[in-house]
């Protein structure tokens, strides 16, 4: 290409590269203020003296947090559930996946599953409905609460859909007259070749999972059985409606007792995963989005 | 000419191949049940438990046992006085955010595509992309904080052009700008990506034409840029149709309070405090029914409309 090098071209080329830097400042700035805070004095953090670099030094809000028990069973809490959702789900994902990745010609009957997989994803019954049957069902304060009702995601057996898809009919037509079965094709044909797209799901559950914190408060009345961001919901961004009156200067009150500097090393550590698993997920983020949502 | 047993025998090979086909599909079906099953206890019961929105429906009794009222529930909504408030701010939050992370998503991967130093582009996608892996919990932990009248690093950052403190979030004239501006700021960069990757898929060849005719820089930007983004542009416009109730429960929820129920209870929260906090089960439910049949008529529609005019399908 012709590179045309005006002073205006040079200009706007300038302050393009001014502007796009702005805007990743803007995207990281209340992380980094955020750090600061956790990182500063209570005295400082009061008075509002801190911007983007803690003031007066201490790291006495992460001690404070370290000797907090209730949030170290919190953080048990989203580490099992963690833990117990990732197999489960990857599981359903999978088996559900590899069917509907057929033609109709091997799968007749795959356009009726098609259906019941979607119309769930368009229509729902809404929370009361919901809340209702998962009580029912006796999941309150159990952890499965936290992981049976939302455990086959729709959206990402679609994108494990797509990627089975694209694996040649050969290697499982092979298979098949070498005498393998769906299972066998599904387990030593299927998932070996697909490590990188259940690495990239795996993130998702992970990411998704550790984010969640709704399930927590509808379903878990006892605060012991609180994951790590229901507890910081309920406990640390206390801005909880239900609990004040709608007077203006109670709701001031309430914001201004001053546990800045422990609240916000709390939400720095619920944090902290994600920051240390987001490279791996951005390197798969554009592929995957792009199979999964936009086609041509 | 064909004999009637001849026929009839024709009609049992084909009801035999039917059954061998059919049980070779055996084993998928089995597979896809552990999925079926926890979709019909999670996902299908409660589609059909919509009929505690036509009940006075009591916990002791059940779904079987509470009486049916008709459409008793939906009077009592629309007669909720802050009904059409709610709908109105539903409406209005939803749309808002709609049109901006068409605009913002699009500018910004204009801006980006023009950037020639990869690791500027690079490191720039790296950080915008960032916030949408955040909770609304942990980002409401770090507005609430940052946008503090009293100690806020905002309102001090406001403070050094002499603008007075703002209580953003207990201000009913800030609190929606509030919500739509943190909403884009979350995923701008997630919208960006979409944008990025319909343009990078236009053909260079027309660039260097255009280049050649002497056309100029804005020039190509509007006549070869725009009109190659027009497909997905449209695509995104006619799918985000369907979250026009959606206002975003969970970003409301981390931020709001009694003080801006005014500008910024939405269908959602009203739902969620009718149900679970006072327990009026019914109508919260009707609620939720109304919400799901406006929303469902605007998916399909929005399915539809992006289906005929840019070949999507979702399976």
């Amino acid at each position: 290409m012709v590179q045309d090098k005006s002073t205006a071209r040079r200009i706007f080329v300038c302050f393009n590269y001014v502007f796009l830097i702005l805007l990743a400042l803007l995207c990281i700035l209340p992380m980094i203020n955020l750090l600061a805070v956790s990182l500063s004095s209570r005295s400082a953090a009061e008075a509002g003296l801190v911007g983007l670099w803690p003031v007066h030094f201490t790291t006495y809000a992460y001690s404070w947090t370290m000797q907090n028990a209730e949030f170290f069973q919190a953080l048990w809490v989203s580490i099992q559930r963690v833990g117990i959702a990732v197999p489960i789900q990857l599981f359903l994902t999978i088996t559900a996946a590899y069917p509907l990745s057929k033609e109709r010609s091997t799968f007749k009957h795959r356009p009726i599953f098609v259906a019941y997989f979607i119309i769930v994803m368009v229509f729902s019954g809404g929370l009361i409905p919901f809340f209702i049957v998962v009580s029912r069902v006796g999941l309150i304060d159990s952890i499965w609460a936290l992981i049976l009702p939302g455990a086959v995601n729709t959206w990402h057996i679609i994108l494990m859909m797509n990627f089975f898809r694209g694996i040649p009919k050969e290697l499982e037509e092979a298979a098949f007259i070498d005498g393998a079965s769906h299972w066998r094709t599904m387990a030593q044909i299927y998932l070996p070749i697909s490590l990188p797209s259940i690495a990239t799901i795996t993130l998702f559950i992970v990411v998704g999972h550790w984010n969640e914190w709704f399930h927590g408060i509808i379903f878990m009345n006892d605060p012991s059985n609180y994951p790590l961001q229901t507890y910081l919901r309920t406990r640390v961004v206390t801005f909880d409606p239900t609990m004040i009156t709608g007077d203006r200067e109670a709701i001031r009150r309430m914001m201004e007792v001053s546990n800045r500097t422990t609240n916000a090393a709390q939400v720095f550590i619920a944090m902290i995963p994600v920051l240390l698993i987001y490279p791996f997920l951005q390197r798969y983020f554009m592929s995957g989005l792009t199979i999964g949502s936009v086609k041509g | 000419m064909q004999l009637p047993w001849k026929k009839k025998a024709g009609w049992a090979m084909r009801k035999q191949a039917r059954k061998v086909a059919f049980r070779r599909e055996i084993p998928l079906i089995v597979m896809l049940l552990p999925s079926v099953i926890i979709l019909f206890i999670f996902s299908y019961i409660p589609l059909f438990g919509v009929v505690i929105a036509f009940q006075r429906y009591l916990p002791s009794l059940g779904v079987l046992g509470s009486r049916f009222v008709g459409f008793d529930n939906f009077r009592d909504l629309f007669m909720l006085p802050t009904f059409n408030q709610v709908l109105w701010n539903t409406v209005y939050i939803a749309f808002m955010k709609i049109v901006f992370m068409l605009v913002v998503p699009i500018i910004v991967a204009l801006l980006l595509n023009e950037a020639k130093n990869q690791f500027v582009k690079r490191g720039v996608q790296t950080i915008i992309y960032m916030p949408f892996f955040m909770s609304w919990v942990i980002l409401g932990g770090i507005f609430i904080d940052l946008l503090s009248p009293s100690t806020g690093a905002f309102n001090n950052f406001l403070g050094l052009f002499g603008i007075e403190p703002i209580f953003f979030l207990a201000d009913n004239n800030w609190f929606p700008t509030v919500l739509i501006s943190t909403h884009v700021w979350r995923e701008f960069g997630f919208g960006t990506i979409v944008f990025l990757a319909a343009l990078t898929s236009i053909d260079p060849s027309l660039y260097e034409a255009a280049t050649v005719d002497g056309a100029a820089r804005w020039k190509q930007t509007w006549h070869i840029t725009l009109p190659g983004m027009m497909p997905i542009i449209v695509l995104m416009t006619v799918l985000s149709l369907g979250g026009i109730l959606n206002a975003g429960f969970d970003q409301v929820f981390n931020l709001y309070s009694p003080v801006v129920y005014e500008s910024g209870d939405i269908l959602d929260t009203l739902i969620y405090r009718m149900g679970l906090i006072n327990m009026r089960f019914g109508l919260a439910t009707a609620a939720g029914l109304f919400r799901s049949v406006v929303s469902l008529v605007f998916i399909v529609t929005s399915y539809w409309l992006a289906a005929k005019y840019s070949n999507y399908r979702v399976l």
